[in-house]
Parts: C-alpha cells; sequence; structure tokens
C-alpha cells in the first residue's frame, strides 16, 4: 500500500499528499480493482441476456448478508458468497429442468431471495436499517485487505476468461452447435454465474445493491454501440468502466453523493455518448 | 447441377465408408418421437431428410450428433474398416467419426459485435477472442472460409451476414476439422435463391472432394431432384426412401403433406 500512496503522491490533488486521507486512496485503488472487473464480466452479462439473473444475484447477496448475520457472524460476507453461489447453481439447475422462460425463473428466484432475506432481517421487530448501506454502498470505507482479495477476483475472472471465453461465447450463441463441437455448455454456464455471483457479493458492500446491476450492465451495452468485434467490445467495456469509476470517485470526493451512483451516472453518460456516434 | 450417383440405397456397406442407423427409438418425456428409423448413409451421398414439422428430423440429427439417448444403434464404417458404435462413444478398433453440424441459423443480433473471424477462431481455437487475434489464426479462418468461398466475409459482423452468408460461415466451421459425416438442419431455409444455389453447388463440391456423407433437412422440394441422391420421408417413422422422383411421387408423400394426387393420379 505504501508504494500506492507513493505513487498517488505526485498527483496534484489535495486529497493526494502524502499522511493523510487514505480512505480516499484507498476508495481509488478498490475502484481501479472493480470497475475492470466488472468491465470484463459486463460483456458476457449483455451478451448472453443475464442482465435480469446478475440482478436477481444482488438480492441473494443480501439474502446471504442477512443469514451471515442471523447466524451471529461478524463478517457477513462469507455466508453471503456460500449462499450466492447455491443460489445460482440452483438457479441453472432449475432453468435447465424446466420447460418455462429464463426470466420466468429468475423472477421466481430473485422475489423469493428478496422475500427471504427482508424476513430475516426484520424478524423479532428488528430494524431493517442496519442494511442501509448494503443497499447504498460506500466505497470509501473499503479496508487494503479487502483490496487485496478483490484484486485476487480480478484475476481469477482474468484467468476464466483467457481459458473459457471462447466456449462461454459458443454457448450463448448457439447451445447445439457448441455440444456438436464438445463444449459442455451446462458447466460454462454454471461456472459463469458463479463467477457473477462471488463478484456481486464481494462488491455489493462497496458497490451498493441498488446500483451494481448496473455496473454488469451499462459498460457492455455502451460498448455494443460502438464495438465490431470482440477486442473493441472488451477494450470499449473495460476502458469505459474504469473512466467511469475514476470520475465518480472524484464526483463523490468533491461533492459527497454516493460513489455508486456516481459512477453508475457516469457511465450513463457514456452510453448516451456511445448511442449518438454508434455504428450503422 | 451435375448428379453423381454411388451406391445402391439398399446395398449393405460392404466396402464403401457408410453410417448405419437401425431400429432407432427416441422418447422424450414419454413421447414416442422417433420410431424405428432405420437407413443408411454413403459417403459422397447426399441425402435429404423431409417431413412435416414435428416429423422429429432435429431429434435424429441430435441422435447421430450424440446429445440425446436413443435405443437401437448407430454405427458408422470406414472405408473398409471395422464398424464403430456411436451411442456409447467407445470405438471397436477405430475411432468416433467426426460429425459435422450446421445448426438452424442461430440469430445474432444485428448489433452484436461477434466478427466472422471472432466467431470461427472461439470455436476452432484456444485463443481468447476478446484478446486482438494474431495473424496466425486470422489466416486459418481464412483458409478455412475460403472453402465456401467466403474468405471476404471475415471481418464482417455474424449480425450483419445475409441468410446465405451466415449458413457459408456455418459450413465452413462444420468442415474444421474436415468430418465424416456433415449434418445440415434446414440449410435452404431463409436463404434466397442465389445463396441456395450457391450452396447447394458447393455441397456438391465438398462431398467429391472430401467424399462425405451429407445429410440434411429441407422443405424445399422443387429442387430436391437436383441435388439429393437419396430423400428419406420421416414422419416418427421411415415413411419411404429411396431416389427423389420416386419419393416425391409416391402415395406416402401425398398423404403426409395433404397434397392431392395431381399428375400422378390422372393416370
Amino acid at each position: 500500500m505504501e508504494l500506492w500512496y507513493a505513487i498517488l503522491s505526485v498527483l496534484p490533488f489535495d486529497w493526494a499528499q502524502p499522511g493523510h486521507m487514505y480512505f480516499m486512496k484507498n476508495a481509488l485503488l478498490a475502484v481501479l480493482v472493480i470497475t475492470p472487473l466488472f468491465g470484463l464480466l459486463s460483456t458476457m452479462v449483455v451478451h448472453s441476456r443475464m442482465s435480469f439473473f446478475s440482478d436477481a444475484l444482488g438480492h441473494s447477496a443480501f439474502t446471504g448478508m442477512a443469514i451471515g448475520a442471523i447466524c451471529g457472524l461478524n463478517q457477513p460476507m462469507g455466508a453471503a458468497v456460500i449462499f450466492a453461489i447455491v443460489f445460482a447453481l440452483l438457479f441453472n439447475l432449475v432453468r435447465r429442468r424446466t420447460a418455462l422462460a429464463s426470466d420466468t425463473v429468475i423472477g421466481v428466484f430473485s422475489s423469493t431471495a428478496m422475500a427471504l432475506g427482508i424476513f430475516l432481517s426484520t424478524m423479532n421487530g428488528r430494524s431493517f436499517t442496519r442494511f442501509n448501506n448494503l443497499l447504498i454502498g460506500d466505497v470509501l470505507s473499503v479496508e487494503p485487505a479487502m483490496i487485496g482479495v478483490l484484486a485476487l477476483i480480478l484475476l481469477l475472472a482474468l484467468g476464466l476468461w483467457a481459458l473459457s471465453f471462447n466456449h462461454l461465447m459458443l454457448s450463448s450463441v448457439h447451445p447445439a452447435l457448441a455440444d456438436s463441437r464438445g463444449i459442455r455448455v451446462f458447466w460454462q454456464e454454471t461456472m459463469f454465474s458463479v463467477a457473477i455471483a462471488v463478484v456481486v457479493t464481494l462488491s455489493m458492500t462497496w458497490v451498493g445493491l441498488l446500483v451494481i446491476n448496473s455496473l454488469l450492465v451499462l459498460p457492455a451495452a455502451a460498448a455494443r454501440n460502438i464495438a465490431r468485434n470482440m477486442a473493441q467490445y472488451h477494450l470499449a467495456a473495460v476502458l469505459g468502466s474504469v473512466a467511469a469509476g475514476i470520475a465518480g470517485l472524484m464526483t463523490s470526493y468533491y461533492l459527497s453523493p454516493s460513489a455508486g451512483a456516481s459512477i453508475t451516472l457516469y457511465l450513463a453518460v457514456w452510453f448516451a455518448l456511445t448511442f449518438v456516434i454508434r455504428k450503422r | 447441377m451435375r448428379k453423381l450417383k454411388h451406391g445402391k440405397l439398399t446395398a449393405g456397406c460392404a466396402g464403401a465408408c457408410c453410417l448405419k442407423l437401425e431400429g432407432l427409438s427416441v422418447r422424450l418425456e414419454g413421447d414416442e418421437i422417433l420410431e424405428d428409423v432405420s437407413f443408411h448413409l454413403h459417403c459422397g451421398e447426399i441425402t435429404a431428410l423431409i417431413g412435416p414439422n414435428g416429423a422429429g428430423k432435429s431429434t435424429l440429427f441430435r441422435s447421430i450428433l450424440g446429445q440425446i439417448s436413443y435405443k437401437g444403434s448407430i454405427t458408422f464404417s470406414p472405408a473398409g474398416g471395422p464398424a464403430i458404435r456411436l451411442a456409447d462413444g467407445t470405438a471397436t478398433g477405430g475411432s468416433r467419426p467426426l460429425v459435422g453440424y450446421v445448426p438452424q441459423s442461430p440469430s445474432f443480433d444485428r448489433g452484436d459485435p461477434v466478427s466472422v473471424l471472432d466467431f470461427f477462431t472461439a470455436a476452432t481455437a484456444k485463443w481468447p477472442v476478446w484478446l486482438p487475434i494474431p495473424r496466425k489464426y486470422r489466416e486459418r479462418a481464412a483458409a478455412c472460409l475460403s472453402r465456401v468461398h467466403g474468405e471476404d466475409l471475415l471481418d464482417r459482423a455474424m449480425g450483419a451476414l445475409s441468410g446465405g452468408q451466415l449458413q457459408r460461415v456455418l459450413l465452413a466451421l462444420a468442415l474444421e476439422p474436415v468430418p465424416h459425416i456433415l449434418i445440415l438442419d434446414e440449410p435452404l431455409s431463409g436463404v434466397d435463391i442465389e445463396g441456395e444455389h450457391q450452396l447447394l453447388e458447393m455441397l456438391d463440391e465438398l462431398r467429391t472432394q472430401y467424399d462425405l456423407s451429407i445429410l440434411l433437412s429441407t422443405h424445399d422440394f422443387a429442387t430436391l431432384g437436383q441435388f439429393a441422391d437419396k430423400v428419406i420421408l420421416l414422419n416418427r417413422r421411415v415413411l419411404k426412401a429411396g431416389p427423389p422422383d420416386e419419393v416425391l411421387s409416391s402415395p406416402e408423400f401425398y398423404d403426409t403433406f395433404h397434397l392431392r394426387m395431381g399428375r400422378e393420379g390422372e393416370r
């Protein structure tokens, strides 16, 4: 971290000077880890029409947090991650076994998870307000250890992308064709949804449940407006995501709104811009 | 279109390479989709599968591709070699035949940022296509596309291709690696007359060049006689199999498609 603080001290911002404002410096580093991660995952979320699914995962992560809190854990994060993974696996299994449309299955899961979360967190007349920070998120409270975990997740996601993006893409384009070429479509989809589950759950505390899905949709949605192939698509999504992340954090520093909301608004502007100049 | 007659329909597989379906039955969720289907496919022959919607054509393809379980047997004998059962994938004295599959056109959105090169590389190479694609893979994709005269499509977006162009890209993909059997699921639907002509000519070229057995499903009866060596009329069971003119003038064909006996009936 010392190295990071030293690098920042060359920047001409008052918070970047040595000796103070560590929360801001940590937050910037966290944003620089989280935003490329979301940019990367968003490409496939949008490509395989899973934006509703990732939204539902956010809800399940909240429920996991509530369960963790009930069990009296100091860090409900672990319980939340496990719950989100179970949720993702169960969802994939049910979707495979039923003739219902995917969005219907998601609706069933999403509402169940949300109801369970609210039920557990308000049981015995407890107040819901202590979960407010989960809804809005607060990136300024991120700790160096957590940034390390997020960086590890980013590396894992890059590994997953390097190894199985091709198969994932083919599975989403045409399952039967992918199958005929020896790709195990079910496992590809499952791995990807577990990856989203982990990322959404771990980032929720910093980004906020209410806006987290926008980070999984907007970067790629904007990138689609201008990209003609997969490399451009990824580049535009990741760059857009990182730029909006930095801009959003700065705005949040000077005007004090929630960082998650600011980042989302910058992404929305980025989407509007790309929409105007989109390829015809 | 040139016609290449090769092998007798009723003959066994003696010597020549051949895919043999015997007593194939498939039940899905209690419904009998296919019942006691038997036929042979010979190398270098184009076989057209016709039948009403829901006749089990796609199910038959999926059985050959090994995607669903079935009763009966599907065996493949390479030229002069021993027969290989496809069911469990265990080869007895040989390796599983490669089956190239051209699916019904997948739906790409116009705006999908997937170029033909991306699509091709994703399906044939390990290189992750979200990184810029090296020249090596580009050249390989171009070489594969040249088999279907589609080199110029390399940088086009998949979603912007016409029906015929998309079929050619999918065909090029099914030919990499060159399979023993090529299956096309309604390759002529959504393809204009020009594209249809090109596609059929290409199939004719491929079967002689690579000695492929080609099995395709179609609803386009008018052109059957021009390219198919054999037609199989399927509706849960094989109702009629034989040369195109024989099947198309059979009472089974007229019954299946609720047509009145036309010229044939006035005799």
